[in-house]
């Protein structure tokens, strides 16, 4: 009956007036993303392979001398160490305190919980160039809060210079960094144990298991593939750390915080003579190594999945 | 009876006793932005002489005064809410479009689309920046806050779309396939059903897009660098600390201008905040 009703070419013009809409609905992703995003990423490759000084000046194309170069500059490759320092200390300090911070906070038993998740939190959504602009002010070796507190607790008599000597800035950066985002892994690790049913607790406890041995036989080992998504998220925020860094010290003293970020953008946005094609290659390299890291991501997952699956 | 209660006192004595080191380390926690709201509230004099006192003698408004109106403060505020605003209005409606008919419909180039999303889910900002100012330069959007609106609105959100993809696939076939008998056509279904139906992942989205575009500082600070006054919060803060190295009660009534409306939000809409940034684990 419904044949009869709609002629069979009815439905052509459907799916042709469908497949419009459909290209219509995608276009301002296509636009917007296809300029801002996709462009911009295979540009890179493409300006790398130039020497172009500055956005006024036409690029003239000089091969792949920009990565001989790059690779050739202790300075990169101490701005590549830094990066890696940076999330080598900062990641493991903030997945597992938040870790075990969650716990406690996750037990209904815990009073105020709502309250100090909330004030844990709070950094999370400030704007993190400002934070850092205060924190210059906060670490000040005269006057700022800190050098007083410590002064006052006899502790450092003559103040320390956090941010000012080579020794401590890329320690209190990370200090920095950890208090920032310690809310949202907090978060992360708190929906994780959501996940975990409140009959299983209540069977374990009826089967006589004390506090510590739920928690090492059942929450940790549901944990697990949690673990391994919050690391890697953990992982890819603690690469992009520029605004933190650029508002804080600048790179500085000595080029002692100057992350890889900030080193792509000293050439190509805070020289004199800036080196754009230059800069680009430095990207390029940063962009392949957190490609490395996206695919590690990939074969991480599918690791646990198929643990899962065995298990 | 007494002894009963008496008992679940001494068991509940641990907990009390975590909770009050954990008060005490929330509060250390939060003492920077304490510290900051009350230095705002000081003269020049008793930030440096009373630095750890959290009350000052006499509330100095004249620093918001001088942040709002001698700093531009009021100003890189407006320009902050004008470029959140629309960067969010933006993003959710071609986030909601895109989402929507890549999971509804099956037409020639899906896995492509879906393809690239996926593999510029993690894109991080210094490595396309370069590229960026170069075309918006191009394109003379460079310097302008629509410029700065389109790019950021370009920029990632892929997330947001998979959330919506995700949304999307799990509405039932015949909610739509009753709408088209009665001769709803296709934007009647996204704009009439569709769309009401994503409430929930509108919220979420909003508040990241929200979140990320009001605490944006790189590509605000490139697109201002010749156009002081079309600077946001963020680079207006430190373009403030870089001419005035010493006003500290002017540089913390500034960074509480600016970050008070994020802290706000936060408090009133909560859950979308944690929700929304839970959702990232869950799915």
């Amino acid at each position: 009956m419904t044949v009869a009703l709609s002629p069979p070419g009815a439905r052509r013009p459907r799916a042709a007036r469908n497949t419009l809409f459909v290209w219509l609905f995608l276009t301002p992703t296509v636009l917007l993303y296809g300029a801002f995003t996709v462009y911009p990423i295979v540009g890179s490759y493409v300006y790398s392979l130039t020497d172009w000084n500055g956005f006024d000046a036409s690029p003239s194309f000089i091969g792949v001398a920009n990565y001989r170069e790059v690779l050739a500059d202790p300075m990169f490759w101490s701005s590549f160490r830094l990066t890696l320092t940076f999330m080598v200390v900062a990641v493991p300090i903030q997945v597992l305190a938040t870790l075990l911070l969650a716990i406690v906070l996750n037990s209904p038993r815990m009073p105020l919980r709502k309250l100090f998740r909330t004030a844990l939190f709070l950094p999370v959504v400030t704007t993190t160039a400002i934070v850092g602009v205060v924190m210059q002010f906060v670490f000040d070796p005269a006057s700022g809060p800190v050098n007083l507190a410590l002064r006052e607790l006899g502790l450092a008599p003559d103040g320390v210079d956090f941010l000012g000597q080579s020794s401590t800035a890329l320690g209190t950066a990370i200090g920095v960094y950890v208090w920032k985002w310690f809310g949202i892994t907090l978060v992360y690790w708190l929906a994780a144990l959501q996940t975990v049913p409140s009959e299983v607790y209540e069977a374990a406890r009826l089967d006589g298991a004390g506090a510590l041995n739920t928690l090492r036989y059942i929450t940790m080992p549901l944990l697990k593939p949690f673990l391994v998504i919050i690391t890697l998220l953990s992982i890819e925020a603690s690469l992009q750390v520029f605004d933190l860094v650029l508002t804080m010290t600048g790179g500085g003293p000595f080029y002692s915080t100057e992350v890889i970020e900030v080193y792509i953008y000293r050439w190509a946005f805070a020289a004199t003579i800036p080196r754009l094609g230059y800069a680009s290659a430095a990207a390029v390299l940063f962009g392949l190594f957190i490609c490395l890291v996206g695919l590690l991501q990939l074969l991480a997952i599918r690791a646990t999945r198929r643990a899962r699956g065995a298990a | 009876m007494t002894r009963t209660t008496w008992r679940g006192t001494l068991r509940r004595l641990p907990w009390w006793l975590a909770a009050a080191a954990l008060a005490i380390g929330c509060l250390i926690w939060i003492y920077p932005f304490l510290w900051m709201v009350a230095a705002s509230l000081k003269t020049s004099a008793e930030v440096f002489t009373k630095g750890l006192d959290l009350l000052p003698a006499d509330p100095a408004w004249e620093n918001y005064e001088r942040a709002w109106g001698e700093a531009q403060f009021g100003k890189y505020l407006l320009n902050t809410v004008i470029v959140t605003v629309a960067t969010v209005v933006v993003v959710v409606v071609r986030c909601a479009m895109a989402g929507y008919v890549i999971a509804r419909h099956d037409f020639r180039g899906r896995r492509i689309v879906m393809g690239v999303l996926v593999a510029t889910l993690f894109v991080p900002a210094g490595y396309t920046i370069i590229p960026l100012v170069d075309l918006a330069q191009r394109l003379g959007m460079l310097n302008s806050l629509t410029g700065m609106i389109l790019a950021m609105s370009g920029a990632a959100h892929v997330a947001a779309i998979l959330l919506y993809v995700g949304y999307f696939r799990g509405i039932p076939k015949e909610l739509t396939e009753s709408a088209l008998i009665d001769g709803a056509g296709f934007t009647t279904v996204f704009f009439r059903i569709m769309l009401p139906l994503a409430k929930p992942v509108t919220a979420t989205v909003t508040v990241l897009t929200f979140l990320s575009t009001w605490n944006a500082f790189f590509l605000p600070l490139v697109f201002t660098f010749s156009r002081p006054d079309l600077r946001t919060v963020s680079v207006g803060m430190l373009a403030f600390v870089g001419e005035n190295t010493t006003d500290w009660s002017g540089m913390a009534a500034a960074a509480t201008i600016s970050l008070l409306p994020v802290v706000a939000l936060f408090i009133a809409l909560q859950r979308y905040f944690v929700e929304g940034i839970a959702g990232a684990v869950k799915s």
